[in-house]
């Protein structure tokens, strides 16, 4: 590192669609952390954010499960962090607004005050991270939290600007949502169908060897619809990418053999 | 547009496979959105005005009923006689009543959203009286007997070579041609005539000022000017949320509209209604009428959190970068306001039975919210329209409360708070639904939806909380 790794505490939130679908992200976001002198723990209570009861109108559930996570990091002042901009949100920001005028607020503001998204946390710990891996043509998606919620995009582009093999493209229509909105996905799935092949397009028009966000749900929505469509995308959550950049196992492969194989489940 | 014949999951599939609708509306929003864009290109600038807006609306709103009490008294010193409607349906008898009295068998009617939310053109007909839109758009749609898709530009799902096609076949004596001014001066040739012979002018209302009782319209046609100044009877349809205090409140909140509606810092006509004509003036109308609808709005004024929605200053900037609306155009909301301030309002002016389907009609990305001049949470407002499709029915201030609720559902959600909350639980189910389908989650449920469009995710090997316990990261 570059920086004087500050050394303390820190708290991974690890999100349920990490936790099943994409552990390597989870873990990459683990070993960086380390790697720049954080003492990482993964309170094993933790689960979902509640987010998707709370989008899908049972605030009563949200909050049962919003208060089993405060629970969860409860007892420590270390900064709780997100890989993901729309939980980070949810726990950052809508968790008050879920607690408005009940006994739990407080508690509850003193947890969300201590959410960091992954992105930023890391882009202020180590702005600048050593890079081993190959030149490669990355294509940046914000998930629309990420965007509006944590404000957390730039900090993100900022990390991977400063990598020197790395040269990062960005979407035409970046603002625009990939139609993912969690149950959204399955509640309207026209729309959401018609969002996400938009999307696919776009970042198929970037011409990149991989996709990058901070974002498991859009990862997972972007790639599979890619996938459905015939026209496979090459997709990685942020902290596995840079995770295999700095520790040296980038892959050399050239990114057409890789391409057939959407990148979730692995 | 009878609301228990909506079907809204027919509307979206017919929206989503017309590649017009598509093209159209993807070009037009895209125009708007940067002229929007080029418009606030000072951040700070911006936020500090969005803030005012906010302000302004919101202290209005806190002294709503005061206000309009102050209004009535202003605007019937300046001699606008003033009516008040509960339902849609008293303010188009009012309007009949009027017309009626003069004897008027013709309106003109400049741009008015609350005159479509009120169906007022359908009655007008089936009572003998003929209204004629004057707003180009309007005139439009209006000859494809067909409502409008935007707040603003009600013609936005057609295109040059649409209207072309429409003018020839419905106008009289006019011959086919795609030139944008030849077009607008057909319009003109017709309008111009029903100007001049018509007894009674109809428009709606941007603000309604207290202090001095006067009604402003802010347009681009100079129709607006027309519809209330040739006739002989002006009459002025509003929202009960249009008022605000004071006169100089309006020039923030126009800079707000004008520029997230089109990206203009000021509309080409700015019409300041005073009061009739005066006994030694030559122009204007002998007698205005203002019509104050109230539809739901004082209910919404009622609910905490709700009533930020009459904030709204119908500048469709929520609608121009939603992501939804832009791919199913505003007829597929089969309600006169679509978009994302349509799916919070239209619910609680119909009821959640009927339209409640609507807020779910949103990913909640929160492009809407980030555009909105007067900041209104639109996501907070939509998931709380959810969470009153979905409560018990009794209390609450929604119509309709608990219309989506199923017990199945309910029951899956309990389930879900159950397992979430007992992560080890959660653990066993997945390694046990990753052994039982071999990783792939099953197409059943919700997950069939979702694979329609997309390959099924995988479940991991291994889930990240046994990674953690195997690979020595702390977990204590
Ligand atoms: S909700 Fe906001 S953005 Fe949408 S029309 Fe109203 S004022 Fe404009």
């Amino acid at each position: 590192m570059n920086r004087p790794s500050p050394a303390g505490k820190v708290l991974l939130f690890g999100t349920c669609l990490a936790d099943a679908v994409f552990p390597d992200a989870g873990m990459a976001s683990i070993r960086l952390l380390e790697n720049c002198g954080f003492q990482v723990a993964y309170p094993l209570e933790q689960g979902c954010c509640g987010q998707p009861a709370y989008n899908s109108g049972f605030p009563d559930e949200a909050r049962a499960v919003a208060l089993a996570q405060v629970k969860a990091f409860a007892g420590s002042d270390a900064p709780v962090v997100v890989p993901s901009g729309s939980c980070a949100g949810m726990l950052r920001h809508h968790y008050p607004a879920l607690f408005e005028g009940r006994p739990e607020l407080f508690e509850v503001l003193a947890f969300s005050a201590r959410v960091r998204e992954f992105c930023e946390f890391l882009a202020e710990a180590a702005p600048t991270l050593p890079d081993s891996g190959p030149p490669v043509r990355a294509v940046w998606h914000s998930s629309c939290h990420a965007l509006r919620e944590t404000g957390s995009t730039p900090a993100a582009k900022a990390l991977l600007r400063a990598l020197p093999g790395v040269e990062l493209v960005e979407l035409a229509r970046e603002w625009e949502c990939c139609g993912f909105g969690g149950t959204f996905s399955v509640k309207r799935p026209e729309i959401s169908a018609a969002m996400v092949r938009d999307k696919v397009e776009d970042v198929l028009a970037a011409r990149a060897d991989v996709l990058l966000t901070a974002d498991c749900g859009c990862l997972l929505n972007i790639t599979s619809a890619a996938q459905r469509m015939g026209r496979p995308v090459r997709g990685m959550h942020v902290a596995e990418f840079l995770w295999e950049r700095v520790s040296g196992t980038a892959s050399t492969q050239q990114p057409a053999t890789r391409a057939g194989e959407a990148n979730h489940g692995r | 547009m009878a609301a228990d014949s909506f079907d809204f999951p027919a509307a979206l599939a017919k929206a989503l496979a017309d590649p017009q609708i598509a093209g159209n509306f993807k070009s037009a929003l895209g125009g708007l959105r940067g002229k929007r864009l080029a418009l606030f290109a000072d951040p700070a600038e911006l936020a500090r005005l969005r803030a005012t807006g906010k302000a302004l609306k919101g202290r209005t709103l806190s002294r709503l009923p005061e206000l309009l009490v102050q209004l009535e008294a202003n605007c019937t010193r300046n001699g606008i006689r003033v009516h008040w409607a509960e339902t849609t349906e008293e303010a188009n008898r009012i309007v009949l009543s009027i017309l009626r009295a003069h004897g008027a068998d013709t309106v003109v009617k400049g741009k008015s959203m609350v005159s479509e939310e009120m169906g007022l053109n359908h009655f007008l007909e089936e009572h003998g009286v003929t209204p004629v839109e004057t707003d180009l758009g309007e005139f439009i749609i209006q000859l494809a007997h067909q409502p409008p898709s935007h707040i603003t530009a009600p013609a936005l799902h057609m295109n040059r070579k649409q209207v072309a096609e429409l003018f020839s076949k419905c106008i009289p004596d006019t011959p086919y041609t795609e030139d944008v001014l030849e077009l607008n001066a057909i319009a003109r040739r017709v309008l111009r005539e029903k100007f001049r012979t018509a007894k009674a002018g109809l428009s709606g209302v941007n603000f309604a000022v207290a202090e001095t009782g006067s009604l402003v319209l802010v347009e681009n046609e100079g129709n607006g000017r027309m519809s209330t100044h040739c006739p002989d009877v002006h009459i002025a349809l509003m929202g009960l949320e249009k008022v605000v205090e004071k006169l100089e409140h309006l020039p923030p909140l126009m800079r707000l509209l004008t520029g997230s509606a089109t990206g203009q810092l000021l509309s080409t006509y700015v019409n300041v209604v005073s009061g009739p004509r005066g006994p030694h003036e030559l122009d204007g109308p002998r007698e205005v009428h203002l019509v104050i609808l109230d539809n739901g709005r004082s209910n919404m004024f009622q609910d905490a959190e709700l009533s930020g929605s009459l904030r709204c200053i119908r500048c469709g900037a929520c609608l121009n970068n939603c992501p939804v609306y832009s791919r199913l155009g505003g007829h597929a909301y089969g309600s006169v306001y679509p978009g994302p301030i349509g799916s919070v309002i239209t619910p609680q002016m119909e009821g959640l039975d009927a339209k409640g389907d609507l807020s779910f009609a949103s990913s909640l990305c929160g492009a809407c919210e980030e555009v909105c001049p007067v900041m209104i949470p639109l996501a907070r407002h939509l998931r709380r329209i959810r969470s009153e499709c979905e409560a018990a029915p009794g209390q609450g201030l929604v119509r309709g409360r608990g219309a989506k609720r199923c017990a199945v559902k309910t029951l899956g959600w309990r389930l879900w708070a159950f397992v979430e909350r007992r992560p080890w639980l959660r653990e066993r189910l997945l390694a046990l639904a990753a052994r039982l389908t071999g990783r792939w989650t099953p197409a059943v449920g919700p997950l069939a939806a979702w694979s329609q469009a997309r390959t099924l995710p995988k479940l991991a090997r291994k889930s990240l909380r046994q990674r953690v316990r195997e690979e020595g990261v702390r977990h204590g």
